[in-house]
């Protein structure tokens, strides 16, 4: 329940970072999540990844859904997937969930260091 | 910091002090692994584009997964505006513009257009200045030296200074401008072009030095070929006289473009005297790569009686290389004194090819041999002076600087004579320190091409359209004409030299006078006719005038089939209306097959043929000489007529010079009429081979190398498989933005002149009554976003010989179910 409360977190944090801040935004969301929610071990990583990944799935799929996938299957040529949308669709979630999932590592990282300081 | 805190941590606190460390260096390697993967997924490395911005549902190419007509806001805020603009989208998102002048009618126009097809815009400036290395990298060095070279800057400021003389046209120039700019500010970094995301850089501001750089990219296209110095090589080799006999100034049995009936003599002459010189006599190893050959188009219009409804037609389709996004882009432009319709050139002003209430227009390429060279003796190895009349004139020099993306900026010393850049010398392609070979080209002539088209679209009768032609200096183009009242034309015009007979046609001696242009033609007696008895007026790239024109008039590459098809077919019965010049612009007669195909058929010596051979002669007997999709025998006829040529002039390959090689149409002139010509004899084999050998043996290699391409590809011979037609995007054709295999027959030399890649770019069709009625259509689409639905939706159409109906608006507030949606553009308060 609470992985889950904080994955919702990540996306609200990532969303609204978003609107102002380019891609890597995602990352910032990330590191809050390590830094200052304060997750443990794995979960540093895997709550952000599957956050990020869920928001940069879900987001394409609402940008593409409407105009048929017309840019998405040219993209899943040009990258070169041999037009496999899905594909696509799953290494962008996996992108932009490595990128907030290293974040959030670091963020929990830095989190021990002051800490452990004290 | 991390690093100080651990470098000056006491060394006494040792119980805690290790799981410090510990920590400091999880710290670490998970600060540098963010850091990696933060550089990593941002960074392009090679063509893969940097994939966390790339791949990001809020600024990368997710973006650009929209369709216009989904998105469109309905009002727009645009600065400099001085009354409110508005823009009706119809079906295929051709935009109707109503503005209330022109200042506020071109600032929407640079505005709209951007909002289109911004990348395009500015590539195709980069390709024309030599800037492609800035965004490509190293790869284009090269192509962007041999802009440079060229002059294409120079040439593009030379027009730029003309434009400038003329105050109310710098200020549209500047609104245009202005309105791409306002477009590009607005723009966040999600809305970005999808190209500029895979290439990842970013638009700069628009100028009207791009402006002038576009049109020079069109010259270039048009008016930038030309194969003197080869001719020069050619004589060097072989001699004059076999070259006389291969490269005939005039071919036998042609159509001009004007009448043969035209009389010249009410044109008051002015001459020119050919020199007692002789041309230098140079060995010019490698020329720069040229525009393409088939670079070409049709045009044609008929007069009120020649017309089944009584009405002028008018009809143009351009021949370029089929490019998505395409390099034209359709819109209605209107002011209250004007109202105009019809392709536009991405970058340039106003309607290119179009008509309006009153008249109608097209162009097709006025072929000729408007650059030439000039062989430079310099004083020494510092190239600051060049022998001119016995004195020694002074050079001048340019450095180009040309940015590379990674690499450090390359710098190219361009030095300039009074004809023009030396193009070719000792750091490219040329004959050591001390020699060049400069270029002199109407390209480069100061010119105000842009006030033609602007004058073009309000122009309301014949003396507006000559009136309007008169600043168009080069490419040199056959301006179609139908008016309204009923009058008929077409005008040849550029600035074309007056020059003596072969002046040009060969590498010239730059250290003499003598060799200069001395004049240019006047432009009034520029050929042209008006209303003619016939009926009709067309243009096919074919020769000017037959050899009854005064003056001295050249090229290498008149067309030569196209035109006789198209005024036979004008020429066959009374009276045309609009179904019959869609079926011209669709026809795919096969003159050139016509011409040959029986003379190959009754010498082949039949008896010697495998069943296979025999079963693709009877297929090719069997042909109707039409490049319908279907027709097999189409493509043994393209592999026979290709091995054949190329058996032909087996002594014209793997030269170490640059060489130009025959006409198809005066090799075939050749094989016909001197079939023993020694020419014929391949070298490689003992025999002696005449014509007939060769039609046999390129015949049996013809059907070896199907068979081969065959079982290679899996494919049928139908001309359709064969020929593999393509539109292919601006970036090399990558194959996921390109359409590939398109259903549509025709071939270079045919009237529907689609070959793999090149044909109608443009196809319009033109009747003049008391509103016009037009139709219109290209392979492409309004959008250049190839995630729009609007990128490539008229491609079909296009293939299957379709048209759009192009919906003339005549006011802002007049309803209509082809509006898709509309936009209000407004002063920005």
């Amino acid at each position: 329940m609470k992985t889950f409360i904080n994955i919702i977190l990540t996306v609200l944090i990532a969303f609204i970072l978003g609107l102002f801040l380019p891609w890597w935004s995602v990352m910032i969301a990330g590191f809050i999540m390590g830094a200052v929610v304060g997750l443990k071990k794995a979960s540093s990583f895997f709550v952000p990844f599957l956050a990020i990944a869920l928001l940069w799935i879900v987001n394409a799929w609402f940008l593409a859904q409407p105009n048929d996938f017309t840019m998405t299957k040219k993209i899943a040529v040009l990258l070169p997937l041999e037009g496999n949308t899905f594909l696509l669709f799953l290494i962008t979630g996996i992108i932009g969930g490595i990128a907030a999932g290293v974040a959030g590592v670091f963020g929990n990282q830095c989190k021990q260091l002051i800490a452990g300081k004290k | 910091m991390a690093i100080l805190l651990i470098g000056f941590r006491p060394l006494y606190l040792k119980s805690t002090s290790i799981h410090y460390f510990m920590k400091s260096v999880k710290f670490l390697v998970s600060l540098l692994f963010t850091l990696g993967i933060f550089y990593g997924l941002n960074t392009k490395f090679g063509d893969i584009p940097p994939m966390g911005k790339f791949l990001s549902p809020n600024q990368g190419f997710w973006k650009n997964e929209v369709t216009e007509s989904d998105v469109a806001k309905e009002t727009l805020e645009i600065s400099g505006l001085k009354s409110p603009v508005t823009v009706h989208y119809d079906e295929s998102l051709i935009p109707h513009v109503f503005a209330q002048n022109d200042e506020d009618l071109y600032r929407a126009q640079g505005y709209i257009t951007a909002q289109h097809r911004l990348w395009q815009l500015e590539f195709q400036t980069f390709a024309s200045g030599g800037r492609l290395s800035e965004i490509v990298g190293e790869a284009a060095i090269e192509y962007d030296r041999g802009q440079r070279r060229k002059g294409m800057g120079f040439g593009a400021d030379n027009a730029l200074k003309e434009m400038m003389k003329h105050p109310e046209e710098v200020k549209l120039l500047e609104a245009y401008r202005d309105g791409i700019n306002a477009y590009i500010e607005s723009l966040s970094v999600g809305e970005l072009p999808v190209e500029y995301k895979i290439l990842d850089y970013q638009p700069e501001p628009w100028t009207t030095k791009k402006t002038a750089l576009l049109l020079m990219y069109m010259t270039d296209m048009l008016a930038g070929r030309d194969v003197d110095l080869e001719n020069t090589n050619f004589v060097k080799l072989f001699g004059q006289e076999i070259f006389d006999l291969l490269f005939p100034n005039f071919y036998a049995d042609q159509d001009p473009v004007i009448p043969q009936e035209r009389d010249w003599s009410s044109f008051d002459l002015e001459t020119v005297e050919k020199p007692d010189v002789d041309f230098p006599s140079d060995f010019i190893k490698e020329t720069m790569d040229k525009p393409n050959p088939h670079n070409g188009s049709n045009n044609w219009a008929i007069a009120p009686s020649k017309s089944v409804s009584g009405n002028p037609i008018l009809a143009n389709d351009p021949h370029l290389q089929l490019n998505l996004p395409s390099i034209w882009y359709v819109m209605q432009l209107a002011t209250p004194e004007k109202n105009t319709f019809g392709a536009t050139l991405p970058g340039a002003m106003g309607i290119i090819i179009g008509f309006n209430q009153n008249i109608a227009w097209g162009v097709t390429n006025a072929t000729r041999d408007v650059k030439d060279w000039y062989k430079i003796e310099f004083q020494d190895e510092n190239r600051k002076a060049y022998k001119y009349d016995n004195e020694w004139k002074a050079t001048t020099e340019v450095i180009e600087e040309i940015k590379v993306r990674g690499k450090s900026t390359v710098y190219d010393t361009v030095t300039y004579t009074h004809y023009g850049p030396v193009t070719y010398d000792h750091t490219f392609k040329g004959n050591g320190e001390k020699v060049g070979y400069a270029m002199k080209w109407t390209g480069h002539l100061p010119n105000n091409n842009q006030q033609t088209f602007l004058d073009l679209n309000k122009a309301t009768n014949y003396a507006e359209y000559a009136a309007a032609l008169k600043h168009f200096t080069a490419p040199a183009q056959n301006f179609v004409f139908a008016s309204r009242e009923g009058d008929i034309a077409l005008w040849i015009q550029g600035e074309l030299a007056n020059k003596w007979p072969e002046q040009g046609k060969f590498l010239m001696d730059g250290s003499d006078s003598r060799y200069e242009w001395q004049s240019f033609i006047p432009q009034n007696q520029n050929a042209y006719v008006k209303n003619p008895e016939r009926g009709f007026v067309s243009s096919a790239n074919q020769h000017p005038t037959d050899e009854k024109y005064p003056y001295y008039v050249y090229d290498d590459g008149y067309e030569t089939y196209r035109n006789r098809v198209i005024n036979n077919f004008f020429r066959s019965k009374e009276k045309f209306n609009i179904q019959d010049f869609k079926d011209l612009q669709a026809d795919n007669f096969n003159l050139k097959a016509a011409e040959l195909i029986p003379t190959m058929l009754d010498s082949m010596d039949r008896s010697s043929l495998t069943a296979h051979e025999e079963q693709m002669l009877s297929t090719i007997e069997d042909w109707d000489f039409n490049n319908n999709i279907d027709a097999e025998g189409a493509s043994i006829w393209e592999k026979w007529w290709d091995n054949l040529y190329r058996m032909t002039w087996d002594e014209l390959y793997n030269l170490d010079v640059a060489i130009n090689r025959p006409s198809d149409y005066q090799t075939i002139w050749l094989l016909k009429n001197q079939p023993n010509h020694p020419w014929f004899d391949r070298k490689e084999t003992p025999e002696i081979e005449t014509a007939k050998e060769l039609y046999f043996q390129s015949f049996r290699d013809a059907v070896q190398d199907l068979t081969v391409w065959q079982s290679r590809t899996g494919k049928s011979l139908k001309w359709v498989d064969y020929k593999g037609t393509f539109v292919g995007h601006l970036l090399q054709a990558l194959p996921a933005f390109s359409r590939f295999n398109l259903p549509i027959g025709g071939n270079s030399g045919i009237v529907n002149a689609t070959s793999e890649n090149h044909g109608p770019s443009w196809r319009m069709i033109v009747e003049l009554g008391n509103e016009p009625n037009a139709l219109g259509i290209y392979p492409g689409g309004q959008s250049g976003n190839p995630g729009s639905k609007f990128y490539d939706n008229m491609i079909d159409r296009w293939a299957a010989g379709e048209y759009i109906p192009l919906f003339f608006m005549k006011s802002a507030d007049q309803a209509s179910d082809h509006i898709i949606f509309s936009q209000n553009l407004s002063p920005a308060k």
